[in-house]
């Protein structure tokens, strides 16, 4: 049992937090959200300098073999530095599926592009009614010839204005909520047939809503059994799910900083506000619940090897819960704290609120996520 | 990072499981499990089996009978220890004077007060708080007044726990009052026989009689029963309640209540059916665990990082494990009393030798409920924890 990181995780861990407090103070961040599709490619192209966007993939297909823990290392800097490019959707999610189900020749065709930067991918997952479940899909697949033939409407895809490559799940067979008959298919974003309706997000990314209409992709499109790859999708979100645990802990812990800060130089009636009992013993509980998500994350990052899916699935879902209370918890106050300052657009807090927010409504709440743990007999 | 435990410590978790399965008394262990209250002879018969183990003072140094054993040993001792269950050593003696005098105490009181402890032949208690001292505890009045080779010793303490058994007492007194407040107190240690102490006990609650109050009128002890220096007992008290650091989150204690709210949980009816499968209730008891589980990580973490870097910096997230320890004890027991429902009423009226044999173990459930709001008082309540994240961790 060991919580440490190893000599060559404390230096990816110094070399991110080096690059981001070089490149991403407040300020920047506001210039980076203008440019095309809502991040920076300039920031991008020093993450794949730095090695950071082929971490994951193993080294015979050109990465670093890295694991869940630098994978956490990454999430976790990111959102101390609330980070707008498309780390998720490209290198986990994406990297994800190729890692996990990718035949060699979309590995060669996907992988060099994703660790020199020059390609980013896109998660087409939501559908109007899905909502928190994955099995749960109405686009459609219908096989033609060696190929396939997608349509389907899919909603809130991050960085769906931007990728190169769409990361599809479409249904091969039967009904809507069937578990079975769910393939997963990699579509090339200027295929014909796709339509895109971007739109900034409440945390200052950006998503689109896109349509597929009778699009042909060829019979390698298909990650997978293109007929049974919920369990793949599962395996993968669950991934995302760890990397947005540690993303909100980085963010927990620089709304706690900065709200520290903040309670130690404020005055009023003569005195810094955090001499008051009522602030500190708010930020003491602020600091609890960022330490419990701490230990989740850490827990979710190590369960991510479980060999048992449904052990791994239900420990990531203990995780979920527990970030979800947390960053709530953490979010809320980290306002409240600040006072008028925290609802304007100029004070950073604001935006790490913003952001937290969202990944509690990201591939499972808090709720969706306990409700799992209970039904699959608890966690003791 | 990783999780798994070595071959050789789960193979040491066998041989800890194993041993309690052949040694703890299968009464002691029921009375545990159904919430009631051990007479003084059960407790003492199995420490002093425990202690003949070599057990009973695991983590003190090797060369006054300790273990010798590593961080994750002891949690995993623990951990089995509470989740068996089987009473934990008696942390006044073991726990709280035994390092004190170690620590701080000269060769004579060391070789005549530790083996004492360690096989309880001397069951003792805290002399800490008073009735106008208790989150400010530096504020103690009871006072020892030096007379030739004695001290005369007069005040009162109070919430002294088992009080009633105690052969012995340790006790913060006033030595110096024109001193600052931590800077005029000593620690002394005396017979709970001596001439002019009277103990009064006091009925918590839950119906039980868990503490005292303690009065001492001219109590006569010789000086040498001081530990330490005189007026450096603020320093050795602060040692004391800063040396058990990982226990107080009580994993393993919250596990067993779990379990077995799961299991009484299959067993009783709600609407025709087990209340088990009450959507609700089942959220609320995954929600409890999943909070658990935060905690027992949180607790690794400390534990690993004592067993790498040792115990002097204590590591922040320490600070979380009473807090959140506490209430999770909390909340064990209101989801008992959620699945037992209106059998939550009955009253088992003790005897007079403390014991609460007479009911169902039903009835032990409300007491248990009721006892355990004590959890986020006493040790340094929740809100002084509060006050230490704040100063020592945030810097406010």
């Amino acid at each position: 049992m060991d919580f440490d990181l190893t000599e060559e995780q404390r230096l990816l861990k110094d070399s991110i937090d080096g690059l981001l407090t070089d490149s991403y103070d407040f300020e920047s961040r506001k210039k980076y959200m203008k440019e095309k599709g809502g991040w920076s490619q300039a920031v991008w192209g020093k993450l794949a300098e730095q090695g950071l966007l082929g971490l994951p993939f193993a080294e015979p297909d050109g990465g670093f073999g890295g694991g869940g823990v630098e994978t956490m290392i990454v999430m976790e800097a990111l959102g101390k530095a609330l980070v707008l490019e498309p780390y998720l959707p490209t290198v986990v999610i994406g990297g994800g599926f190729l890692r996990h189900a990718g035949t060699d020749a979309q590995k060669a065709a996907h992988v060099p592009g994703i660790v020199d930067g020059s390609k980013t991918l896109a998660f087409a997952q939501l559908e109007k009614n899905s909502r928190y479940d994955l099995f749960d899909v109405a686009t459609t697949a219908k096989k033609k010839g060696d190929g396939w033939v997608i349509d389907g409407e899919k909603f809130v895809v991050l960085n769906g204005e931007n990728a190169d490559t769409l990361i599809v799940t479409a249904r091969t067979k039967g009904n809507r909520r069937d578990t079975t008959g769910i393939g997963v298919f990699l579509v090339p974003a200027s295929a014909k047939g796709v339509t895109k309706k971007s739109y900034p997000t409440q945390d200052g990314l950006h998503a689109a809503d896109i349509t597929f209409t009778g699009v042909e992709v060829d019979g390698s499109a298909a990650i997978g059994n293109p007929d049974d790859s919920l369990a793949l999708i599962e395996r993968v979100v669950d991934e995302a799910r760890v990397a947005l645990c540690a993303e909100a802990v980085g963010l927990m812990d620089e709304s706690l900083k900065t709200t520290v800060e903040y309670i130690k130089t404020r005055k009023q009636f003569g005195v810094a506000i955090g001499s008051f009992q009522s602030l500190q013993h708010r930020a003491s509980d602020m600091f609890v619940a960022a330490e419990q998500a701490r230990s989740m994350s850490m827990f979710a990052t190590m369960a991510s090897d479980f060999t048992d899916a449904k052990e791994r699935s239900n420990a990531i879902a203990a995780a979920k819960v527990q970030i979800g209370k947390s960053l709530k918890f953490v979010g809320q106050q980290a306002i409240q704290l600040h006072g008028g300052i925290g609802m304007t657009m100029e004070a950073k807090i604001g935006h790490y609120f913003k952001r937290l927010t969202m990944i509690e409504n990201t591939f499972g709440d808090t709720d969706y996520h306990q409700r799992r743990v209970a039904d699959a007999g608890g966690l003791v | 990072m990783d999780l798994a435990f070595t071959r050789e410590e789960q193979a040491f978790r066998e041989e800890v499981r194993s041993f309690f399965r052949d040694n703890v008394p299968p009464d002691t262990r029921r009375k545990l499990v159904e919430g009631r209250h051990l007479s003084k002879d059960e407790m003492v018969t199995w420490w002093r089996i425990l202690n003949k183990k070599g057990w009973g003072t695991s983590h003190w140094p090797t060369q006054y009978g300790g273990t010798g054993w590593t961080s994750v040993q002891h949690y995993i001792f623990n951990e089995e220890l509470q989740s068996y269950p089987a009473p934990q050593p008696l942390a006044f003696g073991v726990s709280m004077v035994g390092p004190v005098i170690y620590t701080f105490g000269n060769e004579e009181q060391k070789k005549k007060y530790l083996p004492r402890i360690a096989n309880v032949d001397d069951w003792w208690c805290q002399g800490f708080s008073e009735p106008g001292s208790g989150s400010d505890l530096a504020s103690l009045k009871t006072k020892a007044e030096r007379k030739g080779d004695k001290w005369i010793i007069n005040g009162q303490k109070t919430w002294t726990t088992l009080a009633q058994h105690a052969d012995m007492i340790f006790c913060l007194c006033r030595t110096d009052a024109s001193a600052k407040k931590q800077m005029g107190i000593s620690f002394i240690v005396f017979p709970m026989k001596s001439k002019g102490v009277t103990v009064r006990p006091i009925q918590t609650i839950d119906g039980g009689v868990e503490v005292n109050e303690v009065f001492f009128d001219d109590v006569e002890v010789p000086y040498e029963n001081l530990i330490g220096e005189e007026n450096k007992g603020w320093d050795y008290a602060k040692f004391l309640l800063g040396n058990e650091r990982t226990g107080i989150a009580r994993v393993g204690v919250s596990k067993e209540r779990l379990r077995r709210i799961r299991d009484l949980a299959s067993k009783v009816e709600s609407g025709g059916k087990p209340i088990i499968q009450d959507a609700a209730f089942r959220e609320k008891l995954a929600a409890c665990e999943i909070e658990l589980k935060a905690l027992e990580l949180t607790q690794l973490r400390v534990v690993a990082d004592e067993g790498k870097h040792g115990k002097g910096k204590p590591n922040p997230a320490s600070s979380v494990l009473k807090i959140k320890g506490s209430e999770i004890q909390q909340t064990t027991t209101e989801l008992l009393m959620e699945v037992i429902g209106p059998f939550a009423a009955p009253y088992d009226v003790h005897g007079d030798d403390g014991s609460n044999e007479a009911m169902d173990w039903t009835a032990q459930i409300a007491p248990s409920y009721f006892n355990n709001r004590k959890v986020s008082i006493y040790g340094g309540s929740n809100e002084i924890q509060r006050n230490i994240i704040a100063k020592a961790v945030l810097g406010l």
